[in-house]
């Protein structure tokens, strides 16, 4: 039993006590202790993503009970590459927090940082579906405190909405997790996976309606139509760095839905009859659709940033309903890319409204102050991203998706809604982009107004975004290489038997 | 007693629903602790509804109620009591601020935050 597998979750739950104990006045000890934890979470990702690589399925079973009786976290390929993925995207959005001030304008800003990194990681390793919901709430409740860091009073009424939304969530989380109990009698994964397949067909109704709820219950965390209504304002409220946190909460989503409908309730059970897939698609598409016209129609930056969120969850779930290996592998390196895009899209927002006094985040002409050159080009190659534009990685994942949506009986609608979304998408950014840079150049430049001290060190700031960008410049160049991991990942999905048998321990394997 | 449980939870959870489809903070939240009240009766009963049963299997006995589902619902509440007392605070921090407890925001979109 390898112990490791629980640091990603105990390291920043005891970075977090720590920086609430030892540096609950001091904004800049506070900083060093929750990058030195961050940093640390890279490196123990990075190993367990090598453990993880040689194909082995590692077991850690909680307090040495064995499964189903105790809880157990399991490391597979999946979970290795989301774990890795989050401590990525959080030591760069928590760079850009220190750089921009963000951290200091209001209380427990890191603590809470660590919290919201100690649900995710937890979500992404546990394999049991109540410690799945008990990680949710951890991630939320953390979620709810940094959404409403630095106060103001819209941000404060799209808490109230953003947290009342997330408790009807918990509630049909529990509704779900009962019936499934009900009628199965376990809650662990691989157990559960192997009961549903046993599963008598005159008594798996009520097990149907379980899987069906646990879908609601991921798709509202995807913000999948018509359950997305707390996205936008959510996300366009909540301060940038957090935002940007976000991109990787809604793939919590995505990975759940992932991993219970290739595990538990397969694409090959009889009780469900496809029935998840059939479902899903036309909810992913329609999401893909209003996404992008939601980019079009957005008179605010940060909803533009926020309804391209919601369209780059849709494609990623088009290729998530189509549950065939080649459509993962294609989902999994979209995933990537979207949590990079999206993350990257927010910060660069930020930048903007910082250094435009006038217009705020507004979508109107308005004078930059400063760095009006160095945004414009971050905004033209985070859209050239998020809108699926070559050279960077979202093309290449647009482009693997398609492919894999060939053989899908529903292969022309697929194809329609991504390349006139990506037109969309493009028309919408251009639009955007147009108008907060070009025609501002072309008004008189106002006087620089006095610096302002909240935002010390802009040039971290400004690295860390370029940082997330570069992420992406790698991951589209090392496409190979990570579509031969994201391939067998697949492969680990889709023969749920080995995940099993390393849970259960049976012999054979 | 199936019926007064299934009844129960049924009620709950319709008054649940009623009060969160309102427009101000305080019947939302109300609807949101009724809603939690009856999962919490619901994961309850998942593990069937006995009476006068001991909770573990020995050898002696004729039959047992599930552990399980009690555990659960003690986390549910814990959980539950956290969260309903969080968006109490939120919404109160929100009205005192906004001068408005309407938990929509459609009116003031736009403004500045």
């Amino acid at each position: 039993m390898n112990h490791w597998i629980l640091a990603p979750v105990l390291l920043p739950a005891m970075i977090a006590a720590l920086i609430v104990m030892f540096a609950r006045h001091e904004v800049e000890r506070q900083r060093v202790i929750s990058i030195l934890g961050t940093l640390a979470l890279c490196a123990i990702s990075v190993w367990l993503l090598m453990l993880a690589a040689s194909g082995a399925i590692e077991v850690y079973e909680v307090g040495n009970w064995p499964a189903p009786f105790g809880i157990v976290l399991v490391l597979d390929r999946l979970s290795a590459l989301m774990v890795l993925l989050t401590a990525l995207l959080a030591i760069a959005v928590l760079l850009y927090a220190i750089g921009s001030g963000w951290d200091a304008r209001g209380k427990h800003f890191h603590a809470l940082f660590q919290f919201l990194l100690m649900g995710v990681c937890g979500a992404f390793l546990t394999g049991d579906v109540f410690n799945l919901f008990v990680f949710f709430e951890v991630l939320l409740i953390a979620s709810y405190g940094l959404m409403i860091h630095g106060g103001g009073k819209q941000r404060l009424r799209a808490g109230v909405q953003y947290v009342a939304y997330n408790l009807l969530g918990s509630t049909l989380f529990l509704f779900a997790l009962g019936a499934i109990y009900a009628v199965s009698g376990t809650l662990n994964m691989a157990d559960l996976a192997q009961r549903a397949a046993e599963m008598p067909a005159d008594e798996a109704a009520i097990l149907r309606v379980g899987a069906v709820l646990l879908l609601l219950v991921f798709a509202v965390k995807a913000a999948l139509l018509p359950l997305h209504f707390w996205l936008p304002a959510t996300y366009s409220l909540t301060p940038a760095p957090v935002a940007a946190l976000f991109a990787i909460m809604t793939k919590i989503g995505a990975y759940a839905i992932l991993r219970v409908y290739t595990l538990v309730f397969g694409p090959d059970l009889s009780v469900m009859d496809g029935l998840v897939g059939d479902l899903l698609m036309p909810a992913a598409l329609l999401t893909l659709i209003i996404g992008m016209v939601g980019i079009l129609g957005s008179t605010e930056l940060g909803r533009l940033a926020a309804f391209s969120a919601i369209g780059s969850m849709g494609t990623l779930l088009i290729a998530i309903a189509m549950f065939t290996p080649e459509a993962t592998v294609a989902a999994l390196y979209y995933m990537v890319h979207s949590t990079l895009a999206t993350a990257a899209l927010f910060l660069v927002v930020d930048l903007m409204t910082e250094h435009r006094p006038g217009a705020k985040g507004k979508i109107i002409p308005s004078p930059f102050h400063r760095y009006g050159g160095l945004t414009a080009a971050l905004f033209f190659v985070s859209s050239i991203a998020l809108a699926g534009m070559p050279p960077l990685s979202g093309f290449v994942g647009k482009l693997m998706i398609m492919d894999a949506a060939r053989d899908s009986d529903l292969v022309w609608w697929i194809w329609a809604a991504i390349l006139i979304t990506s037109l969309i998408a493009v028309v919408g950014f251009a639009r955007a982009g147009s108008s907060v840079f070009w025609k501002s150049a072309q008004e008189a430049a106002v006087e620089v107004p006095a610096h302002d001290d909240a935002r010390q060190s802009e040039s971290l700031a400004l690295t860390a975004t370029i940082d997330i960008i570069g992420a992406q410049v790698v991951v589209t160049e090392l496409a190979g290489p990570i579509a031969g991991y994201l391939n067998a990942t697949a492969g680990q999905l889709y023969a749920p038997a080995q995940y099993i048998g390393a849970v259960l321990r049976l012999e054979q394997g | 007693m199936e019926l007064l449980v299934a009844s129960a939870i049924g009620v709950l959870t319709a008054a649940g629903i009623y009060l969160v489809l309102r427009q101000r903070t305080f019947p939302v939240i109300i609807g949101i602790s009724l809603l939690t009240y009856g999962v919490n009766v619901f994961l309850f009963a998942s593990g069937r509804l006995a009476v006068n049963l001991p909770p573990v299997l020995t050898k002696t006995a004729e039959g047992y109620s599930d552990p399980l589902p009690q555990a659960l619902v003690l986390t549910a509440i814990v959980i539950s009591f956290g969260m309903s007392a969080v968006i109490v605070m939120l919404a109160l921090v929100a009205y005192l601020s906004a001068d408005t407890d309407r938990i929509d925001m459609g009116a003031e979109k736009g403004e500045e935050n």
